[in-house]
């Protein structure tokens, strides 16, 4: 078991209103699982995807990667967490401006103290590897949407992390780039990688194999992916 | 994570926005250098001072009447100072007598006293400080006649209507014509040229020895009515014996005066006083122009503080990558130490060029002193400044940035 939360409540306070975002969900991931996270707006799927991603805490349950319960660590260790174990892709790229590509990609690892050499070497490599090692040098602003978004794929892999989740990652892009997006996110689970992908578009959530329904933040159906779906795939 | 990639990142932070670091390093820049250059002109003048005086000769021993060093610090009580100079203490003859008794131990002695008169030679016409002076004069301050020769004892004694001219005067009446021998009127009297003086200088803003017409004192007191001596000056041997000089003067002048009526002191306790003075000019002149520093303080706290605004996102992403709220802190806490460093040295390079621009007219300094001030009150300033500004990106939520449009 790769990722396994329990019982997992996150509860808001927006002024005296108390917002019950998540009210007691349990999912289970296992390395190499590709999980499609479905639902209207406010039916949980961001709030769990904040959650699972360390990037916010629980106000209830657990949360264990690896078998380590992670659940109560401070922001230090999730920052570090973060850095080691998990990979984002956003809807919006999220790249620093006026910055290269390279050097978007090699983020991380400088987070993670690995060295300007190694660092170039490795952002290269994986530059190469989503089809852009002719445009290392280039910053976001000359890059196209979709372009944007295999750096930011790549930056997500660049730490070779446990778990990679991308929120919406064609929800920015034509169906052109969208497209390519896919590809390059149904040949990475193929390679190996877990992804848990948070989308509302039936034809993105098809790529995955399995498909989590989130409904008012409690998670309402977890099955395989359903055969209905395969007519979204292209 | 290493402090040396924080520095990369922060440097770069900065270079992203070079148009805008510039602009906020200008506050820096302005404050830096005009504190700077401020404390350069002070430091430059005490030094200037001190030059003059060690030129004057360190071995000279003033008298004057009344007690410009009186208690209460300063120059003491002025009323009684101005109507002190204006009652006849001291007399030629006590210089004489000192002199006379302590040749083992004093070289030269000196009495003068001012006066004023219009003077006139053919069409020109203009008044003129007389300084009636013995002929030791050109002894102790070490002003010789660099053209005809200055009065002798005898010219002194008989009360001769001769004259010495400073250069300045020299040229101002006789231009290029030799005005040794002629015969010049000093309120209608006639006196004659003897010698011009070699060129001196003096203090800014001051009376230049250049400008004075030299007159035997006895002259200047039998012909203009001026009964004053300003002042009694002494040559010692060495300077060791400088203090038995004092004590020597002290009990020559206490026969006929009362203690407060006159004041005996060397040069080093003149130039302290002068350096007291200068010292605190200077930091007056600094410490206005530090009020600039801090403006450019808070300059560089604004644009931090609108930086982190706007770069919530960036922030939010960073943190998400795995950067710690101590990690971004740096980074923003170095990006305003390093704007207001680099203000504070482009500062110090405009001020260290604009003091060695004005040098030929004024003596500016810049000392080590006021370099390492500059770069560690840049430092403090920036990173006091950006201190706000960076603890707000730390405690920035990764998911709150991250939504930031």
């Amino acid at each position: 078991m790769l990722l396994k939360l329990t019982n997992v409540t996150k509860r808001y306070a927006i002024g005296e209103t108390i917002i019950n975002a998540l009210g007691g969900v349990s999912l289970s991931i296992d390395a190499g699982d590709f999980v499609s996270v479905m639902g209207p707006s406010g039916s949980g799927k961001s709030t769990l995807l904040q959650v699972a991603s360390l990037l916010a805490t629980p106000t209830d349950g657990t949360i264990e990667l690896k078998g380590k319960d992670i659940g109560k660590y401070n922001e230090i260790e999730r920052a570090k967490l973060r850095n080691q174990e998990i990979g984002f892709v956003f809807q919006q790229f999220n790249l620093l401006p006026k910055t290269s590509a390279l050097e978007n990609v090699a983020l991380p690892l400088v987070y993670a103290g690995v060295g300007s050499d190694e660092r170039k070497r490795r952002a290269t490599e994986m530059l190469e590897r989503v089809g852009l090692g002719d445009r290392l040098s280039n910053g976001p602003a000359q890059l196209s949407g979709g372009q944007q978004q295999r750096v930011a794929i790549a930056r997500a892999l660049i730490n070779n992390p446990s778990l990679i989740f991308a929120d919406e990652p064609t929800g920015n892009l034509d169906s052109k780039s969208g497209a390519d997006i896919k590809q390059l996110l149904i040949d990475l689970n193929k390679e190996g990688k877990t992804i848990i992908m948070v989308t509302h578009e039936n034809d993105d959530a098809a790529i995955a194999k399995r498909l989590v329904t989130f409904k008012d933040g409690l998670l309402i159906k977890d099955e395989p992916m359903p055969a209905s779906y395969k007519k979204y795939l292209t | 994570m290493p402090l040396d990639q924080i520095f990369s990142i922060a440097l770069r932070g900065l270079w992203i926005n070079k148009v805008r670091s510039f602009l906020t390093m200008l506050g820096v820049i302005i404050g830096v250098g005009s504190v700077v250059l401020l404390t350069s002109i002070g430091t430059g003048l005490q030094a200037y001072v001190t030059d003059q005086f060690a030129a004057l000769g360190s071995n000279t021993v003033y008298v004057v009447p009344g007690n410009p060093f009186g208690e209460g610090g300063g120059f003491g009580n002025q009323e009684q100072a101005i109507l002190q100079q204006l009652t006849p203490t001291l007399q030629q003859e006590q210089m004489e007598k000192i002199l006379r008794d302590n040749r083992d131990i004093i070289k030269y002695g000196m009495a003068a006293g001012p006066g004023l008169a219009g003077m006139r030679y053919q069409d020109t016409t203009k008044n003129v400080t007389l300084y009636g002076v013995t002929s030791s004069y050109q002894d102790v301050q070490n002003h010789k006649a660099e053209f005809g020769q200055w009065f002798t004892d005898t010219d002194e004694n008989r009360g001769r209507r001769v004259v010495v001219l400073g250069s300045s005067v020299a040229e101002e009446f006789f231009g290029s014509v030799d005005a040794i021998g002629k015969e010049i009127r000093l309120d209608a009297q006639r006196y004659t040229v003897l010698g011009v003086l070699e060129e001196k200088g003096g203090g800014f803003g001051g009376p230049s020895f250049d400008n004075y017409v030299y007159i035997p004192l006895k002259t200047l007191q039998d012909n203009f009515g001026v009964e004053v001596v300003s002042d009694l000056t002494f040559t010692a041997r060495d300077q060791e014996s400088i203090p038995l000089v004092i004590e020597r003067i002290e009990e020559e002048l206490l026969k006929d005066l009362d203690e407060d009526e006159f004041s005996v002191f060397d040069q080093s306790q003149l130039l302290e006083t002068i350096n007291s003075i200068l010292g605190v000019l200077t930091l007056g002149l600094g410490g206005i122009a530090a009020i600039s520093l801090v403006v450019g303080g808070i300059g560089i706290m604004n644009i931090m503080l609108v930086s982190v605004t706007e770069r919530t996102r960036e922030i939010g992403l960073r943190k998400a990558l795995g950067a710690t709220p101590n990690v971004i802190l740096m980074q923003f806490l170095i990006e305003a130490a390093l704007l207001s460093v680099i203000g504070g040295g482009i500062g110090l390079l405009i001020a260290y060029s604009g003091s060695l621009l004005i040098q030929p007219y004024f003596p500016a300094r810049v000392t080590m002193d006021a370099v390492l001030l500059a770069f560690g009150v840049s430092t403090v300033v920036g990173l006091v400044f950006g201190a706000a500004p960076a603890r707000r990106a730390a405690k920035l939520s990764p998911i709150e940035a991250l939504r930031y449009e």
